[in-house]
C-alpha cells in the first residue's frame, strides 16, 4: 500500500471505533427507548464503515459489499421489531422510559 | 484514488453529526440527523468503491429507517417537560461516562498506533475479482438462508406485536 493509502486506512481505523463509542455513549446516557435505538444505529454505521474500508484496502470490496448488504437487512429487521416493541411498551406504560421494562414478570 | 481530504471531511462530518444525533433531547431531531449520517456514510461507501452497498445504505438506512423512526415518534406521545427531566440522566454521570469513554478510546488508539498496522489480512479461499452478485448468490448462499430466516422472524414478530387483543375488545 502507498503511504497515502496507509494514512487513509489508519484514519478509518481511528474514526470507526469513535462512531461505535458515540453509539455506546448514547445507550448509556439515555432512558428513552427511541434514543437507545438511535445509538444502536450509529454503532452499526461504524461497523459498516469499517467493513467497507477493510474491503477497499484489501482489494476485495465485493466481499465487503455483500457483508454490508446483509448487515443492512439485519438492521432494518431490528428496527422494525423494536418499533413494534415500542408501541406495546407505550400502550402498557404510557411512557418511553426504559426503567419501566427493567423487571421481568412471568 | 480520491483526494484524502474528501475522506477526512466526510469522516469528520459523520462523527460530528452522530454526536449531534445522540445529544438532542428531542428524538425527532435525532432521527432526522441519523438520516443525514446515513447519507454521509453512503457517500463514503461510494468513495470506497462499494456502490451497491452505498445504494442500499442511501435507500434503506437514509430513507426507510428515517421514515420508520418518524412514524414511531409521531405515534407515541411526546414526553412533557416534567417527564423529560425525570428521564434525563444527571449531567455529572454523563460527564464521567464521557471521560471514561474518551480514555478508553485514546488508549485503544495508542495501542493500535503502536502495532503499526499497514495492511488488512487477505481472506482465504476467496476468488479474485468476483462480482458482488456472484459473491452473494454463489459463494455466500448460506448467508442468504440466514437472511431469509431473519426476515421471516421480523415478519412473525411484527404480526405478533401488532396483533389486536381480542379479549380486550370483547370487554
Amino acid at each position: 500500500m502507498s503511504v497515502e493509502n496507509i494514512l487513509l486506512f489508519k484514519l478509518y481505523i481511528i474514526a470507526t471505533p469513535v462512531l461505535f463509542l458515540v453509539g455506546i455513549y448514547a445507550i448509556m446516557t439515555t432512558r428513552n427507548i427511541i434514543a437507545t435505538i438511535i445509538g444502536i444505529e450509529i454503532m452499526t454505521k461504524g461497523v459498516t464503515l469499517l467493513l467497507a474500508s477493510c474491503g477497499y484496502f484489501n482489494g476485495r470490496p465485493e466481499m465487503a459489499q455483500s457483508f454490508i448488504i446483509i448487515m443492512i437487512v439485519v438492521e432494518v429487521v431490528i428496527l422494525t421489531i423494536s418499533a413494534g416493541l415500542i408501541f406495546n411498551i407505550v400502550k402498557k406504560h404510557d411512557s418511553l422510559d426504559t426503567r419501566n421494562i427493567r423487571n421481568l414478570k412471568g | 484514488m480520491d483526494s484524502i481530504y474528501i475522506h477526512i471531511i466526510l469522516l469528520a462530518l459523520i462523527i460530528i453529526s452522530s454526536i449531534f444525533a445522540v445529544s438532542y433531547a428531542r428524538v425527532i431531531r435525532g432521527a432526522i440527523i441519523l438520516g443525514i449520517v446515513s447519507m454521509l456514510v453512503s457517500i463514503s461507501l461510494f468513495l470506497l468503491s462499494c456502490p451497491l452497498a452505498g445504494i442500499f445504505e442511501l435507500s434503506v438506512c437514509s430513507g426507510l429507517i428515517t421514515v420508520i423512526f418518524i412514524s414511531v415518534i409521531s405515534l407515541t406521545l411526546p414526553p412533557d417537560e416534567k417527564q423529560r427531566k425525570v428521564n434525563s440522566v444527571s449531567m455529572m454521570k454523563k460527564m464521567v461516562l464521557l471521560v471514561l469513554l474518551v480514555l478508553v478510546c485514546g488508549f485503544s488508539l495508542y495501542m493500535l498506533d503502536s502495532k503499526n498496522i499497514t495492511f488488512v489480512p487477505l481472506m482465504q479461499n476467496v476468488q479474485e475479482s468476483i462480482d458482488t452478485r456472484d459473491n452473494i448468490w454463489n459463494l455466500r448462499h448460506v448467508d442468504l438462508i440466514g437472511q431469509a430466516l431473519i426476515l421471516l422472524t421480523g415478519l412473525f414478530a411484527v404480526v405478533v406485536l401488532f396483533k389486536k387483543d381480542k379479549n380486550k375488545d370483547k370487554k
